[in-house]
Order: C-alpha cells, then sequence, then structure tokens
C-alpha cells in the first residue's frame, strides 16, 4: 500500500527526492524560514498593541500632542518638538544599513568586513537604547509620567489662565486655544523649564510663584487633604500637583475650570508599547554581540554558508527598525 | 544585494537606501510639524479639517513605503521564492482591516459616550419626562447591540 502511494505520488510530481527531505521547502534554509515565521507572529503582537492603542486613542474626547509631549532633548534643550526623537530614527536606520553591510560581508566569506560592520550596529543598537532610557527618565522623574498618572492634558475650548492672584492673565502666552496640550507640573519640580539663561514664559513664572506661595504657606506635600488645597490661582491636589485655573469662553459667557489630568491611557500605552520595542532592540543587540563573538571565533568560517547566522540576526534586527516606523508614526507623528 | 548583483553594485544599493530612508523621515517629521502649526504656521493652512486628513494619509503612506523598502530589499524579501513571501505578508496584510476595524470601533466608543452624558444632562437639568424617555430608549438600543 505504501508503495503504490509512493510510486502515485512520484508520478505526479514527477521528481524522485519530492518526500525525501532533502529539498528546503521555498529554497531557504529551516532557520530562515523559521525566522521569517517568528516574525510574522511578532508582528501580530505588535498589531495587537497598536490596536490597543489606536481604539484607545479614538476613544478618548482629548489626546496629548506628541509635539508638546516629546519637545525636549538632552542638554537642556526645550521646545523643540520630535528633534530628538528623529535623532533616534535615524540612529535605528543607519545600524539597519550597517546590518545590511554585514551580511553582504559575510556573502564574500570576509571576516573582518563582518565584524567591522557588525560592530557599528551594535553601536547603534546601544545608542538608541541610550537615547530612550533618557527619554524614559525625563518623562518619569522630570515630568511625572507614570502608567497611570498622564500630567499631559489638552484643552477643549479656547480661553484664559488666571494669574496668581486669581485674575484673568494678561501675559500674551497665558492665553490659550482649543486643543493646545499643556503639563501639570509638582510642586518644587519645575524641572527643564526653571534652567537659567533664557527668560522666563509667563508659565515658568506662574510656577515659580506658585511655588513660593506653597512655601510661604508652610504647607507639607505629605499632609494636603484628599479634596486638595484651593488657592486663587490654583488648586494644589493630593499628589502636590499644581493645576491652574482658567476662564474659558467670552464676555457673559466664561466659565471657570481648572487643569485636569490628561487621558490615563496615554502613560501606559506609552511605556508598554515603547518599552517592548526597546526590549526587542536590546535583545537585538544582545545576541548580535554574541553572533560578533562567534564571528571573531571563527565558528561560522567552517560551516562555509555565507555567514547565515548573520542573515537570520539581520532579518531580527530588520524588523526592529520596522516595528519603530509605525511606533514612530502613531506615538510622534499623528 | 544578493547573488544577483555585483558586489559594488549591491554596495551602491545600500547607501541609496541609507539616502531614501533618510529622507523619507525627514519628509515625514515636516509634514507632522506642519500638521500641528510649526512650520509654515502662519498661512492658517494646517487649520483646515481636510488638511488633518490629508497630512494622515500622507504620513500612514510614507510609513508604509518605508516598510515596505525594509522589508523588500534590506530583508531582501523581493528576492526570495514567491511562496514565501506569500505566505509571510498575505497574514499580516489581513490584519489591516483589524486594525482599521478597531479604531472605527474606538471611534463609536466616543461618540456613544458623549450621547449618553448629553442625555443624561438634559435629563436631569429638565426632569422631563420626555428627555427622560428618550434615555430609556437610548439604552435599550444599546442593549439591543
Amino acid at each position: 500500500m505504501t508503495e503504490e502511494t509512493d510510486i502515485l505520488i512520484e508520478e505526479e510530481h514527477g521528481h524522485d527526492d519530492a518526500w525525501s527531505g532533502a529539498k528546503e521547502p521555498f529554497k531557504a534554509s529551516y532557520g530562515k524560514l523559521m525566522m521569517w515565521y517568528f516574525l510574522v507572529t511578532d508582528a501580530f503582537t505588535f498589531a495587537g498593541f497598536l490596536i490597543a492603542y489606536g481604539a484607545l486613542r479614538f476613544s478618548s474626547p482629548t489626546w496629548p500632542v506628541p509635539d508638546f509631549v516629546f519637545s525636549t532633548a538632552p542638554f537642556g534643550i526645550h521646545g523643540m518638538p520630535l528633534i530628538f526623537v528623529t535623532i533616534m530614527s535615524f540612529l535605528l536606520i543607519i545600524s539597519s544599513v550597517t546590518m545590511v553591510r554585514a551580511v553582504q560581508e559575510g556573502h564574500r566569506e570576509n571576516k573582518r568586513g563582518v565584524m567591522f560592520w557588525m560592530l557599528l550596529t551594535i553601536l547603534g543598537g546601544a545608542g538608541f537604547l541610550g537615547c530612550q532610557a533618557w527619554e524614559w527618565n525625563n518623562l518619569i522623574s522630570t515630568e511625572k509620567m507614570t502608567v497611570t498618572r498622564n500630567p499631559f492634558g489638552t484643552h477643549v475650548e479656547d480661553g484664559v489662565y488666571l494669574g496668581l492672584t486669581g485674575e484673568p492673565s494678561a501675559a500674551e502666552d497665558d492665553a490659550f486655544y482649543a486643543g493646545e496640550s499643556y503639563l501639570i507640573h509638582q510642586a518644587g519640580h519645575v524641572g527643564h523649564h526653571g534652567g537659567e539663561g533664557h527668560e522666563l514664559t509667563a508659565e515658568e513664572a506662574f510656577l515659580e510663584g506658585a511655588n513660593e506661595e506653597i512655601d510661604a504657606a508652610g504647607i507639607s506635600m505629605a499632609a494636603i487633604p484628599e479634596a486638595g488645597l484651593d488657592f486663587p490661582g490654583f488648586t494644589l491636589d493630593e499628589g502636590g500637583f499644581i493645576h491652574r485655573k482658567f476662564m474659558v469662553g467670552e464676555g457673559s459667557d466664561q466659565l471657570p475650570g481648572q487643569q485636569s489630568f490628561g487621558p490615563k491611557a496615554f502613560g501606559a500605552l506609552f511605556f508598554w508599547v515603547t518599552g517592548f520595542h526597546g526590549f526587542h532592540v536590546f535583545s537585538g543587540v544582545v545576541f548580535l554581540t554574541i553572533i560578533l563573538i562567534n564571528v571573531g571565533g571563527g565558528v561560522y568560517v567552517a560551516r562555509k554558508n555565507g555567514y547565515e547566522m548573520v542573515e537570520k540576526i539581520g532579518l531580527y534586527w530588520h524588523f526592529v527598525d520596522l516595528v519603530w516606523v509605525f511606533v514612530f508614526l502613531v506615538f510622534y507623528l499623528l | 544585494m544578493g547573488d544577483h548583483k555585483s558586489y559594488e553594485e549591491s554596495i551602491k544599493g545600500v547607501y541609496f537606501g541609507l539616502g531614501l530612508l533618510a529622507v523619507v523621515t525627514l519628509v515625514e517629521v515636516g509634514f507632522s510639524l506642519f500638521g500641528k502649526g510649526h512650520i509654515l504656521g502662519g498661512t492658517g493652512l494646517h487649520e483646515m479639517p481636510v488638511t488633518v486628513y490629508i497630512i494622515g494619509l500622507i504620513l500612514i503612506g510614507l510609513s508604509i513605503y518605508k516598510a515596505y523598502f525594509i522589508i523588500f530589499e534590506f530583508m531582501h524579501m523581493g528576492y526570495e521564492v514567491k511562496g514565501l513571501a506569500m505566505s509571510v505578508l498575505l497574514p499580516v496584510i489581513l490584519l489591516v482591516w483589524a486594525i482599521i476595524a478597531f479604531f472605527m470601533e474606538g471611534d463609536y466608543w466616543k461618540d456613544n459616550r458623549d450621547r449618553v452624558r448629553e442625555l443624561n444632562e438634559r435629563s436631569l437639568e429638565q426632569g422631563s419626562e420626555e428627555s427622560t424617555s428618550e434615555v430609556l430608549d437610548l439604552y435599550e438600543e444599546l442593549n439591543k447591540g
């Protein structure tokens, strides 16, 4: 019976070794094919995150404006939207290109070339991780964003902030428009906005005044009541955050209001999705390092397959870059 | 970039790719900043609702182009057997609808919440039978799914 089936199949397909196991499906080696399928499953995971992000963002009445949230860079630079994250994108693009060069040198069995370009790739990945660490540190320590707290709110109406006395402020940058985002500061933490060498904006001047007022009142941050403390120009909440008061609307229709926290999901999604991507970069750097050491030890010379291992880690590394294209799109550009 | 091209050609191809991705990324950032009024903000063009949609579409289109280039050139998919390309790309392409559908669903959540809030406020304000029955009708509609 088996023999007959074999013969039948042989007749149908017209060659002898179709079932002998020596043929590679899709003319790709086992390792490369499986790397592709691993990447497909990984793409599904990231698509799940993208779906969560999109559905929650669409369902929120407001969303923090990215070029307001991501406008800080090291060395005291602020108010420069998207500059730092563009540098991060370039690091990943460049490291992707050096990875292609490493694979090409591998095809030529040029060990020194592979090592040189892989080393540059690792440096690019490590540089990206360093930038991300700085970005996270800035968001967590300076701007006080956590997975459950988003200090970046957005105005839904045009209006004007109140000064410390409780009267509408006359300063030009104390007027705001619907769709503009703001950062709720924690008392005593003026952070990067308090840097020397530039004139204080109206907001910075207000915060400095508010901090002095809080200090003068001798308020201990641990002893703020649950309902918060009311000042003429702002409310101090339980966590020590300064919510500025404002007036919206025109003439007799003016209504008072105060800054409120932005959608919680923003912090949770940002840290989770960029964190998961960063974890991919990190594990990529680890595997690249291991394979670099193996290349140096001559492991792949003996295999005589054109440094296929370098090609496989290359596929993974390009995928990391690919995911960043979309993380960059949805978190920073749109 | 593979055995089908000479070594010099493939090196040229790599640096072409670097330039291409860099330029596309810069163009994306430019469009994004224009959309938020940081570049050419004085013209007021970015405040038109249609601009928001167009810029969104341009940004998504350019990102998909970058993804295409990385997959087909850097990851060498353009030079693999068609079956391999299909078995990898088809499942991912099918996902696109899931993503769009959930974005629309998110938008619906927001509209729904706004509607319920508005009707609740109205019935609290007026306490009238009319608005109360409107709210009840809405809840019934929602429960029907």
